[in-house]
């Protein structure tokens, strides 16, 4: 799992290791992988949690911290990837160094990250690769210009990945979460159907273990973006979402 | 986000309501630095947990509950402050081991246990939480972190236990769990017909369980006053008792309050009904059998947002603890305050305490502690105040969890040992600037 020891991450690998998976966590921090790497030990079934450092802004991290996970478990078959950032669009439009960082990283490297790991899944005969994209980028909408944009790129690529490998034994799993409650989200005023970890964590699991290639969460999300996607431009133009 | 944003902070009694900041974020280090005050999930009743002015900043902790470290051999827990107890009883109940002492509910957090040095209906034979402490991490007010225990710094962390979060923001615990001989509880409970038969109940009972608690039927006056239900538990533990048992089920909640209700609801005539139909539907017989250890524990996590029940203005709850007397005098005034007034109060709670703890301003002590849930109105504070001069007068002490309504001069009264709490609190924060709108109110902090 990348990007495991904070917000839906967190409540998604919990929910993995009490269950009896193995969890090995990358990310960039070794102290706070250490203390997560514990927490799921002690919460669960599976033993050892390892974790190695591994980084979306370096793209040479991507390829050691996949093979780290591969010797500490012996192989893996399902990839997941909850990484990523968000800032206002406010800010990103006045900060062209924030906002290539957060297109690069967003779109660029996660995609880079999914294709290493792409590589190795199928090089052990497929398995499961999990991504979180976000409702952001079904629509282009006012609060969310740019990260909307690397978020559509993303769903694009995942889309594709999964009609391309679907029969080679790969499933891709592109999550749609709406707003969700965690430290990202900390201080925005929730919208309607604001979700909790827990729950969206719970939905995701079930998605790996049906292989289901497009997840909204909450659901109601699905018929939500549905709308918002008829909607015609002059609407669109005309409202603030 | 780590910026602090304004919102507005209650605790669970909704009274009073005030404005401040708000951080949150899994990173307890990067929040607490410049914070006011940390809080957890909310559940002091009062002011404790809210900001001194508009312009602090309260740390919330409870995206901070990593489990560090757990010994199966020992039963040794170590976590980060904003760990719930509703994790740790989901997860480690079913392994044998459950918290030493549990409040009356499981949306608590670690660091908030620590801060109010929160007691449970075992307190006659385990203590209060903090005696089950081997080490508390600190950030103190230089933005230090100390780590405290009672061989390091022991001056700190016992004035951290049941300090309020004022002496430093609690980062991470260290506990003793209790192993337990079964996940279930067994259980007995009997009808009471008055006070003096409830407090030699409570006493007899003592010996031999762990558990026990009181239920008052706060609106009979004169022969039956103070009559109730007594509750006793303990472990399960004979085959016979947990038989078929296995795990108990997960815990649901059954109902969900939607709204708040209007003021009418919670009155005198619908707490009189309610009281008279569980005291008379409790036969005369003693109920014995196994019962799941969260309705027993738990009763009113059942209903999710019970708070909204009491209206508007929300309540208040009062409790206090009053040493032993010949004749138990001081708790029949006080039961008979709460009767002849017209707020009634819908939860009455009774146990008697047993030695005080090591926390500098913990609010156990031996003596019978009483707890009344009163919807606050015009004529409360007035009400607390006479609560206040009874209790003041018998050496008792209140409970600042709980507390919204009493005055620094009442409380510096029933408190002799706030002078040597906010000695060593001076030494880690000379300028006071962890602070509450309950210190404020209390113990002159500058707002």
């Amino acid at each position: 799992m990348l990007g495991a020891t904070k917000g839906i991450g967190r409540a998604l690998a919990r929910q993995l290791a009490e269950r009896g998976d193995r969890v090995f966590l990358l990310g960039r921090n070794a102290d706070d992988l250490a203390r997560s790497a514990k927490d799921l030990e002690i919460r669960g079934a599976g033993g050892l949690a390892g974790f190695a450092l591994c980084d979306l802004v370096s793209p040479a991290t991507f390829g050691p911290a996949l093979d780290r996970a591969h010797q500490a478990l012996g192989g893996y078959d399902c990839v997941v990837v909850t990484a990523g950032t968000l800032a206002p669009q406010e800010r990103l439009e006045a900060e062209p160094a924030l906002a290539a960082e957060l297109l690069t990283v967003g779109f660029t490297h996660t995609i880079l990250f999914c294709e290493e790991a792409r590589r190795r899944l199928l090089a052990m005969g497929g398995g499961t690769l999990c991504v979180f994209s976000s409702v952001a980028g079904d629509r282009g909408r006012k609060p969310v210009v740019l990260y909307g944009a690397a978020k559509a790129g993303l769903s694009r690529y995942l889309e594709g990945l999964d009609h391309r490998f679907r029969g080679s034994g790969l499933k891709t799993i592109c999550v749609k979460p709406g707003f969700v409650k965690t430290g990202m989200t900390a201080g925005l005023k929730p919208p309607p159907f604001a979700a909790e970890p827990d729950a969206v964590a719970r939905r995701v699991v079930r998605a790996i273990d049906r292989g289901e290639p497009e997840v909204y969460v909450p659901g109601i999300w699905r018929l939500v973006m549905l709308v918002i996607r008829m909607l015609p431009r002059a609407v669109m133009r005309r409202v603030g979402f | 986000m780590r910026e602090p944003s304004p919102a507005d902070f209650a605790g669970w009694g909704r009274c009073p309501v005030v404005p401040g900041r708000l951080v949150q974020s899994e990173d307890l280090l990067a929040i607490t630095r410049g914070a006011a005050l940390s809080r957890g999930l909310g559940r002091a009743y009062g002011d404790a947990a809210l900001p001194a002015t508009p312009r602090d900043v309260i740390a919330q902790t409870t995206l901070a509950d990593r489990l560090l470290a757990f010994d199966s051999a020992t039963g040794v827990l170590r976590a980060e402050a904003g760990a719930s107890l509703l994790d740790l009883n989901r997860l480690l109940l079913p392994r044998g081991w459950f918290t030493p002492v549990t409040p009356g509910t499981q949306f608590v957090t670690l660091g908030g246990m620590v801060a109010a040095d929160v007691h449970g209906k075992n307190h006659h034979q385990a203590g209060s939480f903090g005696e089950h402490l081997v080490a508390l991490k600190v950030r103190v007010a230089d933005g230090r972190v100390v780590e405290c225990s009672d061989a390091i710094e022991r001056e700190l962390f016992r004035a951290t236990i049941g300090g309020m979060g004022l002496t430093g923001h609690i980062l991470e615990v260290e506990l003793r769990m209790m192993a337990v001989p079964s996940p279930w509880i067994w259980s007995e409970s009997e009808r009471i017909p008055n006070l003096d038969a409830m407090i030699d109940g409570l006493r007899q009972a003592a010996h031999e369980w762990p558990f026990t608690v009181g239920w008052i039927d706060c609106l009979t006056r004169g022969a039956g006053l103070g009559r109730g239900i007594l509750f006793k538990g303990r472990w399960a533990e004979r085959a016979a008792e947990t038989v078929g048992g296995g795990a108990p089920p997960a815990f649901r909640r059954m109902l969900r309050i939607p709204f708040e209700l209007p003021e009418w609801v919670l009155a005198r005539w619908s707490v009189r009904l309610f009281n008279t139909a569980y005291y008379w539907r409790h036969l005369a017989r003693v109920r014995r059998g196994r019962v799941h250890p969260q309705p027993f524990f738990y009763p009113l996590d059942a209903i999710e947002r019970w708070n909204l029940l009491y209206g508007r203005h929300g309540f208040t709850q009062y409790q206090c603890v009053v040493p032993h007397a010949e004749g138990h005098g001081p708790t029949r005034r006080l039961l008979d305050l709460v009767a002849s007034r017209g707020t009634a109060s819908f939860l009455t709670v009774i146990k008697d305490f047993g030695a005080e703890g090591k926390g500098m301003l913990s609010f156990p002590r031996p003596g019978i502690t009483l707890t009344f849930d009163i919807p606050v109105r015009s004529g409360t504070a007035a009400l607390v105040a006479e609560f206040n001069r009874l209790v003041r007068a018998e050496g008792g002490r209140v409970y600042l969890a709980k507390d919204a309504l009493t005055t620094a001069e009442d409380f510096l009264a029933m408190e002799p040992r706030l002078a040597a709490w906010q000695r060593v609190r001076r030494q880690w924060d000379p300028g006071r600037t962890l602070r509450s709108a309950q210190s404020v109110r209390l113990m002159g902090d500058s707002a």
